[in-house]
């Protein structure tokens, strides 16, 4: 064989590797949520398939994905949120106290998204009209204030007790008697089929509108978006504001599920949904990452404690196995680099 | 001066902090004429393009388009206005594909009830004409700019600047990363605009860009007007002496 030959060889392996690599990358990480269920499911045959389990994973990531989802379009634009476990708490407080005070449930249930959204807006107006140097250093500070004033206006105690159409959100059930049959338990989430909506929602925005496209352009490189002719600053209030409102919903989600406002609520909550968010698949530097990945994200780490916690393994286990999952998900994201600069 | 005038720089300056850009420069451009800049690193040429874009705000002085006094708050009142950038560092996302980056702040978009959503198909489909109209090479309009090479990407650069008809195109460095074989493509797409009755300002320290395009060179020195000729009326050697800050 001569050397052009041998050439050419290298190149036609080398296509069909670099062609497999989108398809890994759009459909790798649903592949890795089946392994897990597999797995779990072989570990756990009685338990972890049950209606009742499998509910109780999508109760506990419906608010959790709601941060999710807001920190990850705060990420494509290479920017972080930090705010969001606070924002929750402050957000779920302000609803507590309107409902303590008596309001009616359809003006309780505004306050949270309307709470979440005026912190994520003063969070995108710090960064950009007041020229923070990094989000991280703005929204490290709203950490700090968020969840000072949620326990000033409480007294840093929990308030318990809301209105029936509050609980609806975050722990009703929708009956499926008429599949199962008259008395079934069988029953879907209510804030299951809210997540679905708000996150396809969200894939129309960032995928089917003009700021969606902005979004990731800010991301890709702010130089050419501003030599677009797009106002980068008011885009990033956007997405701030977004991320605020979602985590305000994420605290009405929070509200229903647990019936009460403590002053622990979203504590580290914006940790676990940046890990989500890297997990699956965005990259940090920004410019990267798609709705379905998040999704995927947050269901690997709700899964992932929901079989560790079923077959007893310790929070500390857990803590060490979340940690390495979120280096290798950031090491196979620079590997994927390096193969698409090669190519 | 002539009729024909599209474009016109009086007393320019720009001043950042303490340091002085540009100082009371003058530039004027006529309809398809190929004006060239040049100077020495620092002497202003960049920042009198990102002044008449829009990107910057000048300092002093004012700008006129078609002889009308305007005022350019950002790059899209310029585009408005029919002058396009093409940015020495291309200004390209590299994330987005071709097609993306080509209509980038201007996306084709059709209504759905109260909503404007994308139009794939379209942007796809205006994106291909356009670079086979250029005989632009790509393997498909949906190819992730990083994935280009240098001259590639100088090519999506300039399709972005002509997508929309413009009447002025400012280029910056054009040929500067590219290879010896690309740069004779680029140069035939400068020629072709002119001929298409469009104005160009090139930007360039390639003395055989500004002699093979140009209709008239402009040299800047330390952020002022230095020197400025008909090409015909002058030479490479006298040219190279302007970028020196060398006159006879």
């Amino acid at each position: 064989m001569d050397h052009g030959e041998k050439r050419l060889m290298d190149k036609n392996q080398e296509s069909l590797f670099v062609r497999l690599i989108p398809f890994f990358e759009r459909y790798g990480i649903l592949l890795l949520i089946l392994i897990m269920i597999a797995v779990l499911h072989l570990l756990q045959p009685d338990v972890f398939l049950s209606w009742r389990n499998v509910t109780n994973i999508f109760k506990q990531v419906s608010w959790q994905s709601m941060l999710a989802l807001g920190v990850f379009m705060v990420i494509v634009t290479a920017g972080i949120d930090l705010s969001v476990g606070s924002i929750i708490m402050l957000s779920l407080m302000g609803l507590a106290i309107a409902s303590k005070a008596g309001m009616p449930w359809y003006v309780v249930m505004l306050v949270a998204p309307a709470i979440g959204f005026l912190c994520g807006m003063f969070n995108g107006i710090g960064i950009t009209l007041l020229r923070m140097p990094h989000p991280f250093i703005m929204t490290l500070g709203t950490l700090y204030i968020f969840r000072g004033i949620g326990n000033l206006i409480s007294g840093g105690v929990p308030i318990t007790g809301f209105a029936e159409q509050i609980r609806v959100i975050g722990n009703g059930k929708i009956k499926l008697d008429v599949i199962f049959g008259e008395g079934a338990r069988e029953y879907i989430p209510t804030s299951l089929i809210l997540m679905i909506v708000i996150f396809f929602i969200f894939w129309i925005f960032l995928n089917h509108t003009r700021i969606g496209k902005w979004i990731y352009a800010i991301g890709g490189n702010p130089g050419a978006a501003r030599a677009a002719g797009i106002n980068v600053d008011r885009i990033l209030i956007v997405v701030y504001t977004l991320c605020g409102f979602l985590a305000g919903i994420g605290g009405l989600i929070l509200a229903g599920r647990t019936n009460s406002a403590y002053p622990n609520a979203g504590l580290q909550s914006e940790l676990d949904a940046i890990a989500a968010v890297i997990i699956g698949g965005a990259s940090f530097f920004g410019g990267r990452g798609t709705v379905l990945g998040v999704f995927a994200g947050v269901m690997i780490m709700g899964i992932l404690r929901n079989g560790l916690n079923l077959m007893n393994v310790s929070v500390f286990w857990q803590q060490v196995l979340i940690g390495s999952i979120i280096i290798l998900a950031v090491y196979i994201d620079v590997l994927r680099r390096q193969l698409a600069t090669r190519t | 001066m002539s009729d024909n005038l599209v474009l016109e720089a009086k007393s320019v300056s720009k001043f950042f902090g303490t340091i002085t850009a540009l100082q009371n420069v003058d530039l004027h451009l006529n309809k398809g004429e190929v004006l060239g800049v040049v100077g020495d690193n620092g002497a202003g040429k960049s920042t009198l393009m990102k002044v008449l874009s829009g990107l910057y705000k000048p300092s002093e002085g004012s700008l006129f388009f078609d002889k009308e006094k305007v005022t350019l708050n950002s790059p899209r009142d310029s585009q408005n206005l029919g002058l396009e950038m093409v940015y020495q560092d291309l200004a390209l996302a590299g994330n987005l594909p071709i097609g993306d980056n080509i209509f980038l702040g201007r996306e084709p978009t059709r209504k759905v009830g109260p909503f404007n959503f994308l139009d794939h198909k379209k942007r796809k489909q205006l994106t291909e004409e356009h670079l086979s109209k250029l005989k632009i090479n790509v393997k498909s309009a949906d190819q992730k700019v990083e994935e280009l090479s240098g001259g590639q990407r100088q090519a999506v650069a300039i399709a972005r600047a002509t997508a929309f008809n413009a009447k002025i195109v400012l280029m910056d460095e054009p040929t500067a990363a590219l290879a010896v074989k690309e740069v004779g493509k680029v140069l035939d797409l400068i020629l072709n605009l002119k001929k298409l009755g469009v104005s160009v300002i090139v930007i360039s320290h390639r003395m055989d860009d500004i002699f093979t395009v140009c209709d008239r060179v402009m040299a800047l020195f330390q952020g002022t007007n230095f020197a400025e000729s008909e090409l015909k009326n002058t030479s490479r050697d006298e040219v190279i002496g302007w970028i020196m800050g060398k006159k006879d």
